[in-house]
């Protein structure tokens, strides 16, 4: 709903009150969505999102299942919880998709993503840079004498982290895939 | 049987192997191999309308009148663009649909080509679901499951887009029962515990209401009758939103009439009122609960729906029953059957005194005139001289003469009433009079309309000529766009921008252009004999009823309000809709 942003004129007193009155309790929920891979499919599930105004964090998609044709998405959105629960049913009516699962709720789950840097500078920063890749586990994966890109892997959190030590030191790009998840246990 | 064959002619033999009688449509370019097809046999008919929107329309007609699919044939491009609004409109109403459309050749799409068109993707957001077929050898398969999914679970509109070289390319038929339509099946039955609940609830209540809607019409007759027993059972009174109207007969003694924004005063009281609201197959539509805070406030909630996303969409349940309308019910009768039939007798006569206060109320009431046709009294004769027909069925097109149709008609049984609720789409109903007559070509289908929504697909009134469809298009003509009319009137200090109509055709000869009847009435006195004289004539007839110019549909709870705060007329009209109801539509 917050999506919306239509703030002028929305008003409790409105038939519908566009205003989040919730807006202090937004949850941020990672849903696993495995559908048919058929063409458009990526398209119906983003126009979902856009369509109905919801809000879309990361969203990752392909094939896991290549003999019976199914790709897993798992895209990480925000709302109110009664928000979050329109989102599931809406994909849960979608003709392609076969599941949902809410990992958020159904039990502890592990997410990760993968990120490329690329980090210029000489001298101290440069020595800096590779010091810290190493304390977060970030592979050098190309060189050159003025500059690093390192992939690493890891919670957004930690990427986030790692982005934010290397800025001062030149980072120049940064490509994030979004965040892929699955349950713990079996 | 696997036979080789063109993918112009799987159309044709898959459309006959779902039993496809009718399609409604229009050649073009990119389907001329199947119009081919269609030129070769004698198992499906086929009515040429005069734009692709007419044959959306004429199906949803179609669909409404008979509960089968309605099938729509069109060319790519500018066909497919065409049926766009009829397409969204059967999804917002939930009414099954097949279209299908023609696609410039495989090797040619994405080149700009002649009367190219993303049909897939400018369709996929109004359509339950849509299909591009690349290959011949799926195009059986494909048009075998869109009918599936067009008819299962909450029906809505489906596109298969079938490219030219598609439909000249030799493969292999399919027929139904091998296609892979499993995949996809909405849940029916609903959850006997939450039935359970649903009957404690139904044993204690004292101000219980049924609140009905379209999925009743759509779950099939037997959803109706089941309906019925509940209410005659029960004693519970039953509103019933605009789409749902039918599903309980206006005349049974526990109807209340419609609710919502022109609902009864009874019906919204009795929803603000309640303390167990039973939502079956409708969906809390914003035209139904007015300011949702202020929404039915003391009621318990329960919501029987296939959907299981319009639960909790708007208004937050109590008791959630996802599943079909008639497995429900028949559920909920046999628990609540086997539990005594308990009901609280006493406090439910009760209520039904409340109500009856409210019902003396009469909101329906309007001022009488002797010199010119009032809208209401229009309809009020019209009911009167077509009520006892043992075959009688209404569409409508969409504004203020709609709310009175819905208002001042009785339907006595479902699939009798057809009108655009979701989308409000001005020009539905005439197309969708001629598909309700060509399926049930001995009965009297009327299209009570306004005069500027008619207008919007006049042109279909040469298909009613071509095919003999003797519809009767009943035109509440007032030279304005009314309902816009109103709502300036009462929210835009009366500045009437741009809502009236000048150079309005003379109607009678417009009729007689087309080669069908017209017939003009401006008093009242004459009202009767003219209606008889429409009904009467063997075929497609033009009324056009000049009636009062500045009339205002009443009841009416303002937008932004709540639904004990209705205006019932004229006099209480003055700043009615706040800052804050400006806003809304």
């Amino acid at each position: 709903m917050s999506a919306l942003k239509i703030q002028q004129g929305s008003s409790k007193h409105s038939a519908y009150d566009l205003r989040d009155p919730n807006a202090e309790l937004i949850e941020t929920h990672t849903l696993a969505v495995i559908v048919d891979n058929e063409p458009g499919v990526l398209a119906r599930v983003i126009g979902l999102f856009s369509g109905r105004g919801y809000n879309i964090e990361s969203l990752t998609v392909a094939e896991t299942d290549h003999q019976g044709h199914r790709s897993r998405i798992t895209v990480v959105t925000t709302g109110t919880p009664q928000v979050i629960d329109q989102i599931k049913a809406q994909l849960g009516r979608m003709v392609p998709v076969h599941e949902v699962h809410d990992l958020t709720i159904e039990g502890p789950h592990v997410a990760r993503e993968l990120a490329l840097l690329k980090v210029a500078g000489k001298g101290d920063a440069r020595i800096e840079a590779l010091r810290l890749a190493e304390i977060f586990r970030a592979n050098v994966v190309d060189s050159t004498l003025e500059s690093f890109v390192f992939e690493m892997t890891g919670g957004p959190e930690k990427i986030d982290a790692f982005a934010d030590l290397m800025r001062p030191l030149g980072l120049r790009e940064i490509a994030r895939t979004g965040v892929a998840a699955l349950a713990r246990g079996g | 049987m696997s036979e080789q064959m063109t993918g112009a002619r799987m159309v044709i033999e898959a459309l006959k192997d779902q039993g496809v009688e009718v399609v409604f449509g229009y050649p073009g370019g990119a389907v001329l191999p199947i119009y081919d097809e269609l030129f070769q046999q004698n198992h499906i008919r086929h009515i040429l309308v005069r734009h692709e929107q007419g044959a959306t329309h004429a199906a949803e007609g179609y669909a409404r009148a008979t509960g089968k699919p309605g099938v729509v044939l069109v060319t790519s491009g500018p066909g497919a663009t065409n049926a766009v609004t009829g397409i969204t409109d059967a999804l917002m109403d939930s009414i099954p649909l097949v279209v299908i459309s023609g696609q410039v050749p495989t090797f040619m799409v994405g080149t700009d080509a002649f009367q190219e068109a993303d049909t897939v993707g400018i369709t996929r957001p109004c359509t339950k679901h849509n299909w591009l077929v690349k290959d011949t050898e799926k195009l059986a398969e494909t048009l075998h499951q869109a009918f599936h999914v067009a008819t299962s679970g909450r029906p809505g509109p489906v596109l298969v887009d079938v490219p030219k070289d598609v439909q000249f390319a030799t493969g292999t038929y399919m027929s139904p029962q091998k296609a892979k339509t499993s995949h996809y099946a909405p849940r029916v039955k609903g959850d006997i515990e939450a039935i359970t609940a649903l009957v404690e609830l139904i044993e204690q209540a004292e101000r219980p209401v049924l609140y009905t809607g379209g999925g009743v019409i759509n779950s099939g007759p037997g959803a109706s009758l089941l309906l019925r027993e509940l209410a005659d059972a029960t004693g519970f009174p039953v509103t019933s939103t605009l789409m749902g109207l039918g599903a309980y007969p206006a005349s049974g003694k526990n109807w209340i009439g419609m609710l919502g924004m022109h609902g009864t005063y009874e019906a919204n009281l009795t929803m603000h009122g309640c303390d167990l609201l039973i939502n079956i197959g409708a969906r809390f539509d914003d035209r139904i609960t007015g300011r949702i805070a202020d929404f039915s406030p003391g009621s318990k909630r329960a919501h029987i729906d296939i959907d299981p996303s319009s639960i909790n969409k708007v208004i937050r349940t109590d008791v959630p029953i996802i599943g079909d309308v008639g497995h429900v019910l028949e559920d909920l009768l046999k628990i609540w059957k086997a539990r005594g039939r308990k009901v609280n007798r006493a406090g439910v006569a009760q209520w039904w005194q409340q109500i009856d206060e409210w019902r003396a109320v009469k909101c329906l009431t309007y001022k009488p005139s002797k010199d010119t046709i009032k809208p209401q009294y229009a309809l009020e004769r019209l009911e009167a001289l077509t009520r006892d027909h043992p075959d009688r069925y209404i569409t409508t097109e969409v504004g203020q003469h709609q709310m009175w149709a819905a208002q001042f008609l009785g339907f006595d049984s479902p699939n009798r009433w057809m009108t655009s609720g979701g989308l409000g789409t001005m020009g539905y109903g005439l197309p969708a009079s001629i598909g309700v007559q060509v399926a049930h070509p001995e009965a009297l289908v009327i299209n009570v309309a306004g005069e500027a929504s008619w207008l919007m697909n006049m042109q279909e009134m040469g298909t009613a000529v071509q095919f003999r469809l003797p519809v009767k298009q009943f035109i509440l003509n007032n030279e304005r766009l009314g309902m816009v009319r109103q709502w300036q009137e009462l929210l835009h200090g009366e500045r009437y921008s741009q809502s009236w109509s000048e150079a309005l055709p003379d109607f009678v000869k417009l009729a007689e252009a087309f080669g069908c009847k017209g017939i003009k009435c401006d008093d009242p006195a004459n009202l009767d004999d003219a209606i008889r004289e429409m009904l009467d004539y063997p075929g497609p007839v033009i009324f056009d009823c000049l009636v009062e110019k500045h009339e205002n549909c009443f009841p009416m709870i303002p937008s932004g309000n709540a639904h004990n705060q209705m205006i019932l007329g004229e006099a209480e009209t003055q700043g009615v809709i706040g800052a804050s109801g400006a806003v809304l539509v």
